[in-house]
């Protein structure tokens, strides 16, 4: 249930979902998310310039001079947004993923922690229908949930100053596919030759917020074979 | 005839810009564009384009380019030393917020922004740049826009779109605000320090740092004291926002900002006083001013008032 809405600055409101973390929030954020996308692409709400789900927060930004907030507020408010239905469970998107030890970086740490063999990690791993929460911090970046409870860790203690695109990692309950070279403290379990993003294709992100996702594990030479279209 | 702009020598970070990329931050994408909107805006008003137009923006030190073919009308804003050097190597001293001609051979020399971070060239008729997913603005940790998503390099080749035949030459008055008060409202997680940190940021001074670029300005001051997390569930981010990370100092998320972040946020700036914000040079000391929504609107009313 949407618990709250307050300002952000002049030209950004935040609408708060309460504190858990949890997929059940999650999908109201992404009702409410799908349904202001639908209503700026349908023209009926003018002047947002961007909206940006998160776990439990959806931020709307829009053109200070075209609407005020509390237009947006209204307008939420008059809305029946909760009646939207995700296409959840329709369309699967399956990963590859290559679990190779040259790509699985902190196997090792996973398996002190989780007292689980390699083997037994990445069935645990595999076995999963990942929902994507949100996408962001660069552009594509997923935040997958939830892991099984025995593959919780957390984060690195010292960051890596560089994690390859394509590394699949692992946080707490939550798993991300880095989809730029970047810094990170993630858990890496794997790597993926697929490409997520392309800002030069249509379909610039092959994930949305709301999406279901789950990993198909491929070998060291299929990952070097491997062509995105 | 292929009219372009030979790039000799780059500049620091010379990229071009436009008002921004937007629908896109659920994705990753944040709006990134120009840094400052009205003094964007001049250089393209200064030429006769639209204010939208896509313009190059240089940072600092900017960039010495040579014009290949036929004469342009070409106009930089802000406040910028920069000279134009005639074919027969005749160097004149040339004068921001001022449209001039420039003819084959010729070159424009961007030396230094003065007491000022960013300026803008424009030219008549626009660059030949191609725009992606509806904008020609540059995101280069993405490599999003055009010149393949990045700053401008040596031999680069930056062609436009029309020479120019006759007209008036523009010009006009403008200063960047002097002062370094800057307004912002109250954040999203303010509670989360202490009440004297909160008085303390809205009272004491804070040093704009050399860790500042397109994405963030590092501010340092009075430590900031967090009584609460130090950490908040990531959530999208806006620009303007001002956060504070676990050492206390805050950090004000500029125009290429990352689209989430985990950090606890203690005011945003209002959007009047965006553009003053993001000229300040490192060393730079600034105060920040509490105001509340309708001030900002108002403040905003005045603001639009100068483009």
């Amino acid at each position: 249930m949407l618990k709250k809405i307050t300002n952000i600055g002049d030209c950004g409101i935040t609408c708060d979902f309460g504190d858990e973390v949890n997929k059940s929030t999650n999908k109201e954020v992404i009702k409410l998310f799908k349904f202001i996308q639908e209503s700026v692409n349908t023209r009926k709400l003018k002047g947002i310039l961007n909206y940006t789900p998160s776990y439990n927060k959806l931020i709307i930004n829009f053109e200070l001079g075209q609407i005020k907030s509390q237009e947006i507020i209204e307008f939420i408010k008059n809305s029946d947004y909760s009646k939207i239905n995700l296409p959840e469970n329709k369309k699967i998107v399956e990963i590859p993923i290559c679990y190779d030890e040259e790509f699985a970086l902190d196997i090792q740490r996973l398996e002190t922690k989780t007292k689980l063999n390699f083997r037994e990690i990445v069935s645990k791993h595999i076995e999963t229908n990942f929902f994507v929460y949100m996408i962001g911090f660069v552009p594509g970046q997923p935040f997958l949930g939830d892991l099984n409870k025995i593959l919780y860790h957390d984060r690195l203690d010292t960051p890596r100053v560089k994690i390859n695109k394509g590394s699949v990692g692992i946080v707490e309950k939550f798993c991300t596919i880095y989809t730029f070279e970047s810094p990170g403290g993630w858990n890496i379990i794997g790597r993926t030759p697929f490409e997520l993003f392309n800002i030069n294709k249509k379909n610039t992100s092959i994930l949305s917020p709301g999406d279901t996702i789950k990993f198909k594990s491929i070998s060291k030479k299929e990952f070097g074979s491997f062509k995105n279209e | 005839m292929n009219n372009y702009f030979k790039v000799l020598r780059a500049g620091i970070n010379s990229t071009f810009q436009d008002l921004g990329r937007f629908g896109l931050q659920h994705l990753g994408i944040v709006a990134s564009g120009c840094m400052d909107q009205l003094t964007f805006c001049i250089s393209n008003k200064l030429v006769g384009n639209k204010i939208s137009e896509g313009a190059l923006e240089f940072a600092y030190q900017g960039p010495l380019i040579e014009l290949m073919g036929e004469t342009a009308l070409v106009a930089i804003s802000g406040k910028v030393n920069f000279n134009i050097i005639k074919k027969n190597g005749e160097t004149i001293k040339g004068k921001s917020n001022e449209s001039f001609l420039i003819s084959n051979g010729d070159k424009i020399d961007i030396l230094s922004t003065i007491n000022s971070a960013y300026g803008y060239l424009s030219i008549f008729g626009g660059f030949k740049i191609e725009e992606v997913k509806g904008s020609v603005s540059t995101l280069v940790k993405a490599k999003i826009g055009p010149n393949n998503g990045d700053k401008l390099k040596v031999g680069d080749k930056i062609f436009f779109n029309k020479s120019y035949k006759t007209g008036k030459l523009k010009k006009i008055q403008f200063d960047f605000d002097k002062d370094n008060i800057i307004r912002v409202m109250k954040g999203l997680q303010i509670h989360y320090f202490s009440k004297k940190s909160q008085e303390d940021f809205f009272s004491k001074e804070y040093k704009v740092t050399k860790l500042t670029d397109r994405m963030g300005m590092r501010l340092e001051g009075q430590k900031l004291e967090n009584t609460v997390n130090k950490n908040i569930k990531s959530e999208g981010i806006t620009k303007g926002s001002i956060q504070v990370p676990g050492d206390g100092q805050p950090i004000i998320l500029l125009t290429d900002h990352p689209t989430i972040g985990g950090y606890p946020k203690i005011a945003n700036v209002i959007t009047a006083d965006y553009d003053k914000l993001v000229q300040k040079t490192p060393g730079t000391i600034i105060k920040f001013k509490l105001v509340d929504l309708s001030v900002a609107e108002n403040a905003f009313q005045d603001y639009v008032r100068k483009f």
